[in-house]
């Protein structure tokens, strides 16, 4: 028999029963739909966060000072972690070729005031070479000054600027923070949650000032941007050399890279578009039933059809093969119906949320309709032999349906 | 042709072994026309099964053309059927989503006939039957006789050495049941074996060899004119118990 023959035929006995054939393919369809947005939204989340990295520059070390690491003995001597400093920040910047900007932070938390009004907010110590390193942009004034120096001015906020001087223009005003006053020379523009500090409520001030604000001689962590051609592994390793260095040969900062973070949350929302697809995937098993309860149904209905054609010299593998080409015809067409159906909402969510990538994964497209393929050929097995098992004379004596 | 040796066919009814047919020795040759008659419940019914390969023997011996049919695989009985037998309905059991000329054409689909091939067998076979015409009707726009005439040209496109018809006129009034009867002697002069089965005597009588069967026993085997008492069951037994 020929494949063009047996689909002919195939597509014929699913002609037969128009209305059962369509529900059962749109369940299949909704299994892909279902599989192909979900995945989508998943992975929309993943390049939305990893875009959000991006914006920070990927190019970015992160020196946080102490050291996690598990040692066989407790040492006798003390080892405390050295301070990391602002002289170590300068030094990387010195002496790292790769190293083009360096931005200290020391971070602290404080009560912000202004005339009457009051507010407990994160105050962050910085340099100038912050705003380039995190893309920041001002709504109004400078940002802090390029220098070393310890002058009590601050930068506002967007939400703190809101808060603490609604409807006025704060530039130039006072604002005490803690027990001394400074003064505001800019605010920032903006920006929302990026990822774990919220730009918006925070209050900048002179790194050195924050200091001695907060009565400290380490700093929180130093950012350092390096060139976009250059090596983030051998830069790395220089800039840990050199803090070794200063650090009396020991080494006690950590160096997480941008793309560590990056490849973390990459693998954290990849296995959430993985669920996703998993749960998605139960709806396609619940359709391949649905596709089986049609073809079992099918098959006793046409229970006389069997009987003549076993008369006509019809093979057993000739009908089982019939009704796996009608179950696996359902499958695929819902299967692609269903695949146009959430490719068509995912562009329909797009036009809506423009900024919110909704992109399906390839993989899940390609396995969408591979699965979707296979559940016909599955859940028609069973069909398929209960009607290639049929006894021919009592199928015959049937008479009617 | 068909050569029978103490064929048996015993169905379990209930956990009790019930017989259809009871040590049955036949031998039709090719190109003769025999009815089987005989009230229902005599088996007749699982006779033509049995003559047609649909259902096996449980004991004794089934030679179609010199082989032994129970030494083939349901494959090779597949095959039989396909080339060897044509089969008639009382009820026609055409696919009425198909037309008439996809009907006749379905033996040759699973065959693994070329379109072109089929179109030419397809149309010779519906002009034997004067149905031309009628070509791309499906079942339901078409009278029975109609259907009959199709289910026809179905069983005789694969060019059959055998005709099996079960009680072909059965669900016909008597004129389309003539034509039909007609039509299939018809093909019977031209060399194709035919076996009718049925119950209705104005058929029954028509054929050249007449077997009448009772309880599953050939109770009498009668050739146009002289009758031949069966050796095998004289007289008729009482019905089994």
């Amino acid at each position: 028999m020929k494949l063009a023959d047996l689909l002919h035929f195939s597509a014929g006995g699913l002609r037969g029963h128009r209305l059962r054939s369509f529900l059962s393919l749109l369940g299949v369809a909704i299994g892909v739909a279902s599989v192909v947005l979900l995945t989508s939204l998943g992975e929309g989340a993943r390049l939305y966060v990893t875009g959000e990295f991006a914006s920070l520059g990927s190019n970015l070390l992160i020196i946080i000072p102490g050291k996690t690491e598990t040692k066989g003995l407790a040492p006798l001597v003390s080892t405390a972690p050295h301070d990391l400093t602002r002289q170590d920040a300068a030094a990387l910047l010195q002496r790292v070729p790769a190293i083009r900007r360096v931005a200290p932070l020391a971070v602290g938390t404080a009560s912000a005031s202004a005339g009457e009004r009051r507010r407990e907010v994160t105050v962050v110590g910085a340099t100038r070479d912050l705003l380039e390193i995190r893309h920041l942009q001002m709504a109004s004034g400078r940002f802090l000054p390029r220098d070393a120096s310890d002058a009590a001015v601050c930068v506002l906020g967007a939400k703190v600027q809101r808060e603490l001087f609604p409807d006025q223009n704060p530039l130039g005003q006072l604002v005490r923070i803690g027990e001394w006053r400074f003064r505001v020379i800019g605010v920032i523009a903006p920006r929302g949650t990026s990822i774990g500090m919220d730009l918006d409520q925070v209050v900048e001030i002179p790194v050195a000032t924050a200091l001695r604000l907060f009565n400290r001689s380490g700093l929180f962590r130093i950012l350092a941007e390096i060139g976009a051609q250059d090596d983030l592994r051998k830069t790395e390793q220089a800039a840990l050399a050199v803090l070794r260095e200063r650090h009396a040969g020991q080494e006690d900062v950590t160096i997480i890279t941008q793309d560590a973070v990056l490849a973390t949350f990459n693998q954290i929302l990849g296995a959430l578009t993985a669920a996703l697809a998993g749960i998605a995937a139960i709806s396609l098993g619940v359709a391949g039933l649905g596709i089986m309860n049609v073809m079992l149904v099918s098959v006793s209905e046409r229970t006389r059809e069997v009987g003549l054609l076993k008369a006509i010299g019809v093979t057993y593998g000739q009908v089982v093969a019939v009704f796996l080409v009608e179950a696996a015809i359902l499958s695929t067409a819902g299967g692609s119906l269903g695949l146009v159906a959430g490719l068509g909402a995912g562009r329909f969510l797009q036009w809506l949320y423009p900024d919110f990538p909704v992109q399906p994964p390839p993989w899940a497209v390609a396995a969408a309709l591979g699965v979707s393929c296979s559940v016909g050929l599955i859940f028609g097995i069973l069909p398929a032999r209960n009607a290639a098992r049929l006894n021919p004379v009592q199928a015959l004596m049937r008479r009617k349906a | 042709m068909i050569q029978l040796a103490g064929i048996q066919r015993t169905y379990t009814v209930g956990g009790r072994p019930v017989p259809a047919l009871k040590e049955l020795s036949l031998t039709i040759e090719a190109g003769d026309y025999v009815s089987i008659m005989g009230p229902s419940g005599s088996g007749k019914s699982t006779l033509m099964h049995l003559l047609g390969c649909l259902d096996r023997p449980t004991g004794g011996s089934y030679r179609f053309a010199g082989e032994e049919t129970a030494r083939m695989t349901e494959a090779g009985l597949s095959r039989l059927r396909r080339h060897q037998i044509g089969f008639v309905f009382q009820f026609f059991h055409l696919v009425p989503r198909l037309t008439a000329a996809g009907n006749v054409e379905l033996p040759m689909v699973f065959a693994g006939i070329l379109p072109a091939e089929r179109r030419q067998r397809v149309w010779n076979a519906l002009e034997k039957v004067g149905l031309t015409q009628r070509a791309s009707h499906r079942p339901d726009q078409l009278s029975g006789g109609e259907q009959q005439r199709v289910a026809i040209a179905r069983a005789v496109v694969m060019s059959p050495a055998l005709l099996l018809a079960d009680e072909p006129t059965g669900n016909l009034d008597s004129a389309s049941g003539r034509e039909i009867v007609n039509l299939i002697e018809g093909m019977n002069r031209q060399g194709l074996t035919l076996i009718v089965v049925t119950h209705d005597p104005r058929v029954g009588e028509r054929a050249r060899r007449r077997i009448h069967l009772r309880d599953g026993e050939v109770v009498a085997d009668e050739r146009a004119g002289s009758a031949i008492e069966s050796p095998a069951a004289p007289g008729g037994q009482p019905s089994r118990a």
